[in-house]
């Protein structure tokens, strides 16, 4: 199997976290990845994207011109890329900060997932990066939820550690909101 | 087996050239490379070896050179302006044939550019980019593990023939994360470094010196370093291939545009196309006469690079009149990577036009 993704959004929104904790779960079954990376010079503001593709023989190309899946957590990356989706494809977007009435894609499933208001009402919107994973994870099965967890340990540095439970929270009420959508 | 670890490209070069040996580390920071010094900035004093931040790229060789002299393993790495302020020190350590490995995570030029994805320091790299008509062993990994395995074989090669060698890559290479497998290094026989400069204690003095100034001395210098590239292309070259054996259309390119290839030559294949892939690992020695019998085979060759068009040289020399070649470029700048959808493209086109 090859599962492929494109997470977007801008720098602050954790989407380069989001990508490593995939990346890490991918490995600790036992699977090929490859994360690439790629964002602006701008710490906070400017875009932020990677590239996850998860494969059990090998992974080829790290480039993505038209991913399978897509996630965007802002308007801009929605523009951006949204009409770069494969056909039968998948979006999943935040639907906290994006609006999707102008995108005409009516070839690929799209799911909303309210993100930042999941995330805030769990607490802190900085979990808004592990609502998304947890979202991707549900649709998709690329990963198995339980390596989510165990993978956390090994993206957070130790000193956030102690911010695990809250952040498996956060995936796993992702997950529930995203399958909701999908069967409504 | 080890651990797999989950690390950049970058990363995994520093962690092989720990493996391999390396205690000596001197560069100057610059994007997309500075994992390396960063990664040995940390490392290196915990081994009783050196990190040094040098006051530039143009220190930052003559210590490699002045490391090297001493017999130790030592590196440097830089992106394209910084390597092209290394090429005067290059030359001198071909000149005196002083090992020591040079890693290269290319920007895009010519000038300033840009730091985006880029293979247009192929001719600067492997045609000697320093004066005095030289060549050093260049070596294009493809992927994070490769960064690390070639890296442990770019020390090898350099103690083994006396030679500055290079790892060319760019900022996919560089800058993504896949799983690693940190084996120990593959152990090679090497030759002592009797010419190694430790100070003389009685012994008989020993020089390193690029400098030939006597009647024939650098004629007879010269012709020795031609046959040692002799030797290089018939030993060292290294290359890969996927699905050649059937092809009609090879296509060729090196390091991340050779991974995306990948994903579009299978996408091709799952058309029903018999195309393959040959991705050289060593750009000097060019794996001529691989990719001659596969080329050969196939009557066609597509050569895809990140620049205007480079390595088709070394490709059309190569396979001579054995088989047609055509070029499909991509200059770098943001948002220039081609995709493998655009890949499949050039592919299809001339996959069509092929005449058998």
């Amino acid at each position: 199997m090859r599962t492929e993704v494109l997470i977007a959004g801008f720098g602050g929104q954790g989407v380069l976290l989001a990508g490593n904790l995939l990346s890490y779960a991918a490995i600790d079954e036992g699977k090929n990845v490859s994360y690439f990376p790629a964002y602006g010079v701008e710490k906070r503001g400017g875009s932020a994207t990677c590239t996850v593709v998860i494969a059990d023989g090998t992974v080829g190309s790290p480039v993505l011109g038209q991913p399978a899946v897509l996630v965007v957590l802002n308007q801009a990356s929605l523009e951006r890329f949204g009409a770069k989706v494969r056909p039968g494809g998948l979006l999943i977007v935040n639907s906290s900060l994006v609006d999707i009435t102008e995108l005409n894609r009516s070839d690929i499933t799209i799911i909303p997932v309210p993100m930042n208001d999941i995330a805030t009402d769990l607490g802190d919107l900085r979990m808004v990066n592990m609502v998304a994973v947890g979202a991707y994870v549900a649709l998709t099965g690329a990963v198995q939820m339980e390596s989510l967890s165990t993978a956390l340990a090994q993206a957070l540095p130790e000193r956030n550690h102690r911010f695990i439970p809250a952040n498996v929270k956060a995936i796993e009420t992702g997950a529930q909101v995203a399958k909701s959508k999908k069967e409504a | 087996m080890s651990k797999r670890l989950f690390v950049k490209g970058n990363e995994a070069a520093a962690m092989g050239a720990v493996e391999a040996g390396c205690r000596y580390y001197f560069g100057y920071p610059i994007t997309p490379q500075s994992d390396i010094p960063e990664y040995l900035s940390r490392e290196l004093p915990k081994l009783n070896g050196e990190f040094i931040q040098a006051e530039s790229e143009i220190g930052a060789i003559n210590m490699l050179l002045g490391a090297s002299s001493c017999g130790v393993r030592a590196m440097t790495s830089s992106s394209s302006p910084g390597i092209s302020l290394k090429q005067e020190g290059i030359s001198y350590m071909a000149g005196a044939e002083l090992p020591g490995v040079i890693i290269n995570i290319s920007r895009s030029g010519p000038g300033l550019g840009g730091i985006d994805a880029s293979q247009s320091d192929y001719f600067q790299s492997v045609k000697g980019g320093g004066h005095g008509g030289y060549h050093i062993p260049v070596l294009a990994p493809n992927s994070v593990q490769e960064m690390y395995d070639l890296t442990m074989h770019a020390f090898d090669l350099a103690d083994l023939y006396r030679t500055p060698v290079m790892l060319l890559g760019d900022s996919v290479i560089g800058q993504m994360k896949e799983a690693l497998v940190p084996n120990a290094r593959p152990v090679r026989e090497l030759p002592e470094k009797g010419w190694a400069v430790r100070g003389k204690s009685g012994a008989e003095q020993r020089v390193v010196k690029s400098l030939f100034l006597g009647d024939g001395e650098l004629e007879a210098h010269n012709w020795r370093l031609h046959a040692k590239y002799q030797v290089m292309k018939e030993k060292e070259c290294i290359s890969e291939e996927y699905e050649t054996a059937d092809a009609r259309l090879i296509v060729t390119g090196f390091g991340s545009v050779a991974r995306i290839a990948h994903t579009a030559v299978a996408m091709a294949r799952e058309e029903g196309m018999k195309v393959g892939l040959f991705r050289p690992v060593t750009l000097f020695p060019f794996p001529e006469k691989a990719l001659a019998e596969a080329a050969g085979r196939a009557g066609k060759v597509l050569v895809v690079e990140l620049n205007t068009g480079q390595m088709v040289e070394d490709v059309r020399l190569s396979v001579g009149a054995a088989a047609q070649v055509c070029f499909y470029g991509r200059p770098p700048g943001a948002g220039s990577l081609p995709s493998p959808e655009e890949l499949l493209d050039v592919i299809r086109k001339q996959y069509d036009d092929t005449a058998r």
